[in-house]
C-alpha cells in the first residue's frame, strides 16, 4: 500500500497495485456526502486495430464498438445494472472516450455493496446476440441525436480535417452502418484484450477509509481467476504532421454560425512530465493570447466576431495532439482571418511577462477550484495516470513554467501548415 | 447544527446566508436578484445581467475587469438568468481561490468582496447612464445567445412547448427576452430599470466556504453599502396556475432534423410550499426521472424507441415536462407508451422496488446537490422563492414519509396539458467542401 501527501493542497493519495495489475486509488474528502468511484479502462474509439490477447492475427473492428460495448456491459443475464445501483440508492453512468472507457457511480449510501456491483458487473461481461440487436436501435437514435447538435458536428468535423489516418477521426459512437455489423462475438474479443485488470484503474474519492476500501478490493479481486497480463498491441498508421483537410462548411437548420480554428500538433508522441508541461504550456499560451483580459479577445469581441460561447483547448495524448478555438459567430470567415492575423503578429511581438504572470494565476486559481469537484478528480487523475501523469503535480508544474517554455510553443505549434478550420452554417432553403 | 450550518442575518434590506465549511478549496459567493418576470422588463433584465459583468466603475471595461479578476487568482465571475416559477431570477456568482493554499498567501477574499459589491453597486457609467460601448456589444451578444435556443432543438423544443401551453401567462416568457426589443432598449432606461432594481428587488447572498459568519457580516456591512430605506417588493408567492384542461393541445413543426423531439408539459396543480410536493417528488421519480422509472424502462429499454426519455418537474410552476428523441415515424406510438406510465401510476401499479429506489435516489441526490456549493445555494434559495422554511432535513424527512397512497393521489391530479413534436425530414447536416 502506498501514501502520498500533497501538503499544500491537503489532500493525501492512497494506492495499491494488485497482483493483477490493477490500480487502485482511494482520496479521502471529509466532510462530503458523496462517494464517486470510476473504473475505467484504457481503452475507446480510436483502439480499433490491434491484436487480440492470445491469438497471432491482427483484427480491425467496426468504428463505434467500444462505445457499444460500454452499453452492452450493463446488461446481464437477470437484467439491468442500472436497477441494481438504484436499489442500492447509488446512481450509475459510464462513458467512452477516444481512449476511455470509464464505468461510475455515485451514492450518499453504502460505498461496499456498489463498489462490489461496479467492480463485478464490468468484469463480468454477458452478451448474447439479441441483445446486441435490440441495442443497435438505442445507440441509432444517440447518434441521431448527436447528428443534430451543431456544436458536436462542428467539434467533430475539426478533427476529422486534421487527420489523415489517425483513428481520432471516427465519431466515437460509430455510424448506423458500422454498428450494424457488431456482434456478440467482436464485442467479446474487444473485451478479453481490453478489460484485463492491468490495463485498468479503480478511483474512489469520498468520505472513506482508505485502508478498508482498500482490503476490501483487494478481497474481491483475490476471488477472480484471470488470463497472464500481457501487453497489448495496438496499430496505428503513420500519421504526416500536415492537415487531412484544410476547410470544412457543414449545412444545418441554424441561425447562428459557428467556427471553429484548430491547429494539429506535429509529434504528438509525448508521456509524463513532457506531456503535461507541453499541455500546460500551450493552454497557457492560449490564455495569453485570447483569454478574456486579453486584447485580442477585446478586440474580437468589439468588432463582433465572438461572443460568450468562444472558448480554446488543448489536448494530446496517445499520437494525437490539437488545440481548437471557436464558438458562433455571425462572420465565419472573417474570424479565421482575424484570428491567424492575430496568431501570426503575437508570434513576432515579445510575450509579455505581466500577461504571462496572470495567465498562469488564473490558471492555478482554476485548477484549485476544481479540485472541489469529486468528479474532476477521479476522471482526469485516471487520464493523467494512463498518460503516465500525476494530476497533483500540475500546480508545481504550472509554478515551474518559464516564458521560454511559451515561446517555444508559439513558434512549434501554431504553424500556418497546421492550421484547418470547420464551419457550420445556415442551411440554404 | 444540522447537515448544513447555515446561517441567515438581514442587513441593509439584503439577506446574507453564511454557511461555514471546510469542504472546499474555494469561497463562493452567490448573489441572487429576484423580481417577478413580466413581459415588459423580461428583455431588459436580460439585458441587464449582460451589462453589469461587463465592467465596474474601477474596472470600466470587460477587458480590465477580467485582468482584475485573473489577478486575484483567477477568480470567476459570472451572471446568468433562470426562471424560478413565475420569476426572473439573475444570479451573480464569484468563486476565489482559498488563500491558505496558495503559495504567497495573498489577502484574495476581502478584494474580492469589494469587486463583487462594485459589480452590483457601482457599475460603468458615463453621462449617468451605462456606458454606451457595453450597452452596444451585449445587446448584441443577448440577441445571439436568444437565437442560439434555435440551433439547440432540444432546447428550441422547450421554448416552444412553453410559450404554447403558457399561452396567457407570464411562464410562457423566455428567460433571455424577445429578440426584437433588444434593439430599442436605450442606455439611459436600462440605467432607469437598473436603479429599480437596486432600489425594490430582493437580494440574498450566499456565501460559502472556510469563513467565519462574523467577519463575512463585516465585510457586508463594509462594502454593501444599499440604500437606506429600500423597500424590496416581494413577488406573490401565489403561482397564477389555475388553469384547468379541458383537450390536451398538440402542436406539430417540421424542420430539417435527423430526430424527431417529443416535448409533453403536464400541469400538477402542486408546488414547492405544498404539502404534497414531496409526494410530486416521488411521483417523478417513479415515472420518469431516473433510469430505473417507468419512462426510461418502457421507451427505451422494452421498446428501443429513444436514447433518452426522462422527465423533470420545476418546482415553483408546478410542472412536470416529458423529453424524448424519437425517430419521426415512432410519434403514436411513443406517446402512447408514456400516457400508459402514467396511466400506471394514477392505478397504483407502483412496486415496491419502484418505489423504495425512488426515495433512495431523491435523496441520494438532494445529498450530492448539497457537496456542491452552487448546488448547496440553490437549494437553500427555493425557500427563499417558496416563501418556506424547510431545512434540509425537514426535506429529507418530508420524501420519507410519502405513501404510494401519495403518489397516486397526486398522479391523478397530473394533467397534460400540451404535447409539442418537432418533426425531422432527415437530411440536416450535409457537408460541403
Amino acid at each position: 500500500m502506498g501514501m502520498k501527501t500533497f501538503e499544500q493542497l491537503d489532500e493525501t493519495l492512497h494506492f495499491e497495485e494488485f497482483d493483477n495489475g490493477l490500480k487502485v486509488y482511494v482520496l479521502e474528502k471529509k466532510g462530503f456526502n458523496k462517494t464517486y468511484a470510476t473504473f475505467t479502462t484504457h481503452y475507446g474509439s480510436i483502439d480499433n486495430h490491434f491484436k487480440p490477447l492470445g491469438k497471432e492475427e491482427n483484427v480491425k473492428v467496426p468504428d463505434g464498438i467500444a462505445h457499444f460495448l460500454e452499453h452492452k456491459l450493463f446488461e446481464k443475464e437477470h437484467g439491468d445494472v442500472f436497477q441494481d445501483f438504484s436499489k442500492q440508492g447509488a446512481s450509475a453512468n459510464a462513458f467512452t472516450t477516444f481512449n476511455r472507457t470509464a464505468y461510475l457511480f455515485s451514492t450518499t449510501g453504502d460505498v461496499k455493496t456498489n463498489l462490489t456491483t461496479l467492480i463485478d458487473f464490468v468484469q463480468e461481461p454477458y452478451f448474447t446476440e439479441k441483445t446486441v440487436e435490440k441495442e443497435k436501435g438505442i445507440i441509432g437514435q444517440e447518434i441521431r441525436m448527436y447528428d443534430d447538435n451543431p456544436d458536436w458536428r462542428v467539434y467533430f468535423g475539426l478533427i476529422e480535417n486534421m487527420f489523415h489516418h489517425h483513428p481520432v477521426k471516427i465519431d466515437i459512437a460509430g455510424t448506423e452502418k458500422s454498428i450494424a455489423e457488431i456482434t456478440k462475438d467482436t464485442l467479446y474479443e474487444c473485451y478479453e484484450t481490453f478489460y484485463h485488470p492491468s490495463n485498468m484503474i479503480l478511483f474512489i474519492v469520498g468520505p472513506v477509509n482508505s485502508k478498508e476500501i482498500l482490503d476490501f478490493v483487494k478481497e474481491n479481486q483475490s476471488k477472480k481467476t484471470f488470463k497472464e497480463k500481457a501487453p497489448i498491441e495496438r496499430f496505428f498508421e503513420e500519421e504526416p504532421p500536415s492537415v487531412a483537410k484544410p476547410k470544412k462548411v457543414i449545412e444545418m437548420t441554424v441561425q447562428t454560425p459557428k467556427c471553429y480554428i484548430g491547429f494539429k500538433e506535429a509529434s504528438a508522441n509525448r508521456k509524463g512530465k513532457e506531456l503535461m508541461r507541453h499541455e500546460l504550456s500551450v493552454n497557457l499560451l492560449l490564455e495569453m493570447m485570447f483569454g478574456k483580459s486579453s486584447p485580442n479577445y477585446e478586440t474580437l469581441y468589439e468588432e463582433g466576431l465572438i461572443d460568450q460561447t468562444f472558448s480554446f483547448d488543448y489536448t494530446e495524448e496517445n499520437g494525437f495532439g490539437f488545440s481548437m478555438l471557436g464558438g458562433d459567430t455571425q462572420s465565419p470567415d472573417e474570424l479565421v482571418e482575424r484570428i491567424s492575423e492575430m496568431v501570426e503578429s503575437f508570434k513576432n511581438e515579445s510575450v509579455s511577462q505581466d500577461s504571462f504572470e496572470r495567465a498562469r494565476k488564473k490558471k492555478i486559481g482554476a485548477f484549485l477550484r476544481s479540485l472541489n469537484s469529486p468528479e474532476f478528480i477521479a476522471n482526469q487523475f485516471t487520464r493523467y495516470a494512463f498518460n503516465e501523469m500525476d494530476l497533483f503535480d500540475v500546480i508545481p508544474v504550472f509554478e515551474s513554467l518559464k516564458m521560454t517554455d511559451v515561446e517555444e510553443v508559439l513558434q512549434n505549434h501554431f504553424k500556418k501548415e497546421a492550421m484547418t478550420v470547420c464551419q457550420v452554417r445556415k442551411k440554404k432553403s | 447544527m444540522g447537515i448544513v450550518n447555515h446561517r441567515k442575518t438581514d442587513l441593509h434590506g439584503m439577506t446574507v446566508h453564511t454557511i461555514e465549511t471546510k469542504k472546499y478549496k474555494t469561497t463562493s459567493f452567490i448573489l441572487q436578484i429576484k423580481e417577478a418576470i413580466d413581459e415588459k422588463n423580461v428583455t431588459k433584465r436580460a439585458l441587464l445581467s449582460y451589462v453589469l459583468q461587463s465592467g465596474t466603475k474601477d474596472f470600466p471595461s470587460s477587458k480590465e475587469l477580467r485582468s482584475a479578476l485573473d489577478d486575484l487568482y483567477g477568480a470567476t465571475l459570472n451572471a446568468d438568468l433562470s426562471k424560478k416559477g413565475e420569476n426572473q431570477v439573475i444570479s451573480i456568482r464569484m468563486e476565489v481561490a482559498n488563500e491558505k493554499f496558495l503559495a504567497n498567501s495573498e489577502p484574495v477574499l476581502d478584494q474580492a468582496f469589494h469587486l463583487l459589491s462594485q459589480v452590483l453597486l457601482a457599475p460603468a457609467l458615463e453621462n449617468g447612464a451605462f456606458k454606451e460601448g457595453i450597452v452596444k456589444k451585449e445587446k448584441r451578444s443577448l440577441k445571439q445567445q436568444i437565437e442560439s435556443i434555435y440551433d439547440d432543438k432540444m432546447r428550441y423544443a422547450n421554448k416552444r412547448l412553453l410559450e404554447e401551453m403558457y399561452e396567457s401567462e407570464p411562464y410562457r416568457l423566455n428567460v433571455y427576452g424577445n429578440e426584437g426589443e433588444v434593439d430599442v432598449i436605450t442606455s439611459q432606461e436600462l440605467f432607469d430599470y437598473y436603479k429599480k432594481v437596486i432600489a425594490t428587488n430582493r437580494l440574498d447572498l450566499y456565501v460559502i466556504g472556510d469563513i467565519s459568519t462574523d467577519e463575512m457580516i463585516e465585510k457586508v456591512k463594509k462594502h454593501f453599502r444599499l440604500p437606506e430605506n429600500r423597500a424590496t417588493e416581494d413577488s406573490p408567492l401565489h403561482s397564477i396556475d389555475e388553469k384547468k384542461i379541458s383537450d390536451v393541445k398538440e402542436i406539430f413543426e417540421e424542420q430539417d432534423v435527423q430526430q424527431g423531439k417529443l416535448h409533453m408539459g403536464y400541469r400538477t396543480y402542486t408546488t414547492y410550499r405544498d404539502d404534497e410536493y414531496f409526494a410530486l417528488q416521488v411521483f417523478n421519480g417513479v415515472f420518469g426521472g431516473f433510469s430505473h422509472s417507468k419512462l426510461f424502462i418502457n421507451v427505451r429499454e422494452k421498446e428501443s424507441l429513444a436514447y433518452y426519455a426522462a422527465s423533470r418537474f420545476e418546482s415553483h410552476k408546478g410542472a412536470v415536462f416529458v423529453i424524448s428523441g424519437i425517430e419521426t415515424g415512432n410519434y403514436e406510438k411513443a406517446v402512447k407508451i408514456i400516457k400508459e406510465q402514467h396511466e400506471e401510476i394514477k392505478n397504483g401499479n407502483i412496486t415496491d422496488d419502484e418505489f423504495n429506489q425512488t426515495k433512495a435516489m431523491i435523496n441520494n441526490q438532494v445529498l450530492e446537490t448539497i457537496d456542491h456549493p452552487i448546488g448547496l445555494s440553490e437549494v437553500l434559495y427555493h425557500n427563499v422563492v417558496a416563501g418556506t422554511n424547510r431545512t434540509i432535513e425537514e426535506w429529507m424527512e418530508g420524501i420519507k414519509r410519502v405513501t404510494k397512497e401519495d403518489v397516486v393521489k397526486v398522479a391523478q391530479k397530473v394533467t397534460l396539458d400540451t404535447i409539442f413534436f418537432l418533426k425531422g425530414a432527415g437530411t440536416n447536416g450535409n457537408e460541403n467542401v
